[in-house]
């Protein structure tokens, strides 16, 4: 095998699992975390997509409890998905080794928010990896497989963009066997109910402190001697900015940032006459270290927001506390030529809707010319904010409200969103489009439950989505072609708005990104 | 090590140009030759048609993946509109190649642009034709290996 190879930061995540002998990668797509699960599959791992990162989490901690090792792959706010899995995998802790992989979205080039993983991890009390290359993030996962067995704890290994979608050199190690230990029985550790859960909870701690005793003594923490008397504490890809920014300051990259090693780093905060704490996302080191009695320096707000880099940290080093503007201008992103969501933001835009928006490509369609959404929250949202809006506006504006969520974010969330529909139907009834385009478009065309199709394309059990929103209730579910039949698609919905009823319109057409992509593949 | 012993590459377009394809043929091609090298680019909505930039560097050891600003030693522009833009990003003595550094009316395939942008970058850096030519054959379609090649030579000819 050739050991060298030139890998992106998801890349190398998956490598490592592979090499780490991960038996199943299972996750749900998301900027900038969707490739690793793809690269698992293409270097020869098993990966599956999961309706969404809670499920994903769920069979990852069952691989785990049946002696294998699991890994789960999402982006930041996915995490929030699968948040409540998380509190209880800590609780009841892994066998085979459980690994989460979650990208952070500074600067949001693809995300709603900016919420930092660290802040899960601390909550959960889960042991979290800052990796700041593709070759940490290789080392880094390998050892989280191993160091979850050792302390039956599930780990988190924190991307973020530059280290997810950057490429540096991987030097990859001979691949593990890992061992199958099979499933113990062990229901007081494994059923969390409360007679359980308090000694579990009282475990959890005891295992943390042994986590922070062995990342004190060893870690995969780097330390480079300065030349003069600034101290820079750091981790992830913000320590590459910092060895570039201030060759001349020592610096203390930090590995394994939760548990804390506090006597590793209070070491080396007394061999520096100052230092600075740097890092991308929320002021967690900073926070710690203060909370911990050490004078150290924090970012200026001005800082705190956006993706850091050479320029930004060498700012932050000279205690500059404005910036020049970022540059504008560039053009922005637009739904594509022939995109069959252009034909739906037309109607909305046309029978001035409110629009209660979701996650995917069509939250494009707030942008000129449509402008025709009104929120956009979160996955799924989409359903139960049109619902409650319903609820509260007098019946004419009601009539106006419409749900818009696309086919993939329908499966992740937006079910349940139908069943409150059905359960607590609002008065003048509720219109909900579901934009098929069968495919995860805007995360880079992956397959999900309802195309048919497996995360390596071969052919899957298709979850039909008339009959799934037919089985729940809805009194007319439509289906149509909203490019060919949009004179249909503006005719049912000012029938829908004008009724009583709960209707569901499926707009079908295919993404036009995904139909030459599959003409690309049959060409070969 | 010095800054100076790091080359910085920056690409600037629009999604669907090929933007991220050319940084990562640049980045195969330098990885071959033995170097160190990074490559940082940002996807997701910037897919959409939008703008979108990419940087390699490579040298004997590159920390940071993104280049410093007013570094960069060589920025291709496919987009007209990213010209400014890039002018400010360039060192003093660094060298623009925009959109016209190629005649468009020449390629074989239009969607070998990217490629043909490379055949000028390559005037200019270390390394051999072959090279080049040989990582085109096995990261690109091997449908498009003629109008590529067709291409990278266009781009080798042209006055960068």
């Amino acid at each position: 095998m050739e050991t060298r190879a030139w890998l992106s930061g998801n890349e190398a995540v998956a490598a490592g699992a592979l090499d780490a002998g991960v038996t199943l990668g299972t996750g749900y797509p998301g900027t900038p975390s969707s490739e690793i699960l793809e690269a698992l599959a293409e270097f020869g791992g098993t990966a599956q997509w999961a309706p969404n990162e809670k499920v994903a989490l769920e069979v990852a901690l069952g691989v785990s409890t049946g002696g294998a090792r699991g890994l789960a792959t999402m982006k930041h706010v996915g995490l929030n998905v699968a948040a409540d899995p998380l509190f209880s995998a800590t609780h009841i802790g892994a066998t085979g080794g459980l690994v989460l992989a979650v990208a952070d979205d500074p600067g949001m080039a693809s995300s709603q928010n900016e919420q930092d993983t660290r802040r899960y991890a601390v909550a959960a009390g889960a042991p979290v990896f800052e990796p700041s290359d593709s070759q940490e993030a290789y080392a880094m996962t390998r050892a989280a497989f191993a160091l979850s067995e050792k302390w039956r704890l599930p780990f988190i290994i924190r991307l973020t963009t530059r280290i997810c979608h950057s490429r540096t050199l991987v030097e990859r190690d001979e691949p593990e066997r890992a061992p199958l230990l099979g499933y113990e029985r062990q229901i007081n550790e494994r059923v969390m109910v409360p007679a359980y859960a308090r000694p579990a909870h009282k475990r959890l701690r005891s295992k943390l402190q042994s986590v922070a005793e062995w990342n004190n003594l060893h870690g995969m923490h780097r330390y480079w001697k300065g030349t003069g008397s600034l101290g820079v504490i750091t981790s992830g890809v913000a320590t590459m900015h910092v060895r570039e920014a201030a060759p001349e300051a020592s610096i203390l990259q930090i590995g394994m940032t939760h548990p804390l090693p506090m006597r590793r780093i209070m070491a080396f905060l007394d061999g520096v006459e100052e230092c600075v704490v740097i890092e991308e996302g929320d002021p967690v080191l900073f926070e710690a270290l203060r909370a911990a009695g050490r004078p150290v320096r924090g970012r200026p707000d001005v800082f705190r927001f956006g993706e850091l880099n050479v320029d930004r940290v060498r700012r932050i080093i000279d205690g500059e506390t404005q910036e020049p503007p970022a540059e504008t201008g560039g053009k922005p992103p637009q739904l594509c030529p022939g995109c069959p969501h252009r034909a739906v933001f037309q109607v909305l835009s046309e029978k001035a809707c409110f629009v209660t928006g979701d996650i995917g490509c069509y939250s494009l369609g707030v942008l000129p010319p449509y402008e025709a959404m009104d929120t956009c929250a979160c996955m799924g949202a989409s359903i139960g904010m049109g619902l409650g809006m319903r609820r509260a506006l007098p019946d004419e504006d009601a009539r106006r409200v419409v749900s818009v969520i696309g086919d993939s974010t329908f499966v992740h969330s937006g079910l349940t969103g139908i069943v409150d529909m059905v359960y607590n139907r609002p008065r003048t009834g509720h219109v909900v489009l579901i934009l098929d385009n069968a495919t995860t478009a805007m995360t880079g065309l992956q397959e999900h439950p309802g195309t048919g199709r497996a995360l390596d394309g071969t052919p899957a059990p298709k979850l039909e989505l008339e009959r799934v929103v037919e089985a729940m209730g809805v009194d007319r579910v439509v289906i149509l072609n909203p490019s060919k039949e949009t004179d249909r698609l503006r005719d049912e919905l000012t029938r829908a708005l004008a009724s009583n009823e709960l209707t569901v319109i499926i707009t079908r057409q295919p993404c036009v990104l995904a139909m030459k992509r599959d003409r690309k593949k049959e060409s070969g | 090590m010095t800054a100076a012993a790091i080359t910085n590459i920056k690409v600037a377009g629009l999604g669907g140009q090929g933007v991220l394809t050319a940084t990562d043929l640049i980045g195969e091609v330098a990885f071959r030759a033995g170097r160190d090298v990074k490559k940082a680019e940002v996807h997701g909505m910037s897919q959409r048609g939008g703008s979108i930039e990419s940087d390699v560097r490579f040298g004997p050891a590159v920390l940071s993946p993104m280049i410093p600003e007013g570094t960069v030693d060589y920025g291709l522009v496919f987009d007209p509109g990213r010209v400014e833009y890039m002018k400010k990003r360039l060192r003093d003595e660094g060298v623009l190649i925009g959109p016209d550094a190629v005649d468009v009316g020449r390629l074989a395939d239009r969607r070998s642009f990217n490629v043909a942008m490379l055949g000028v970058l390559s005037t200019h850096l270390p390394f051999e034709c072959e090279f080049w030519l040989r990582v085109l054959r096995e990261r690109l379609p091997s449908r498009l290996v003629e109008a590529n090649e067709q291409a990278f030579s266009l781009g080798r000819s042209a006055k960068g």
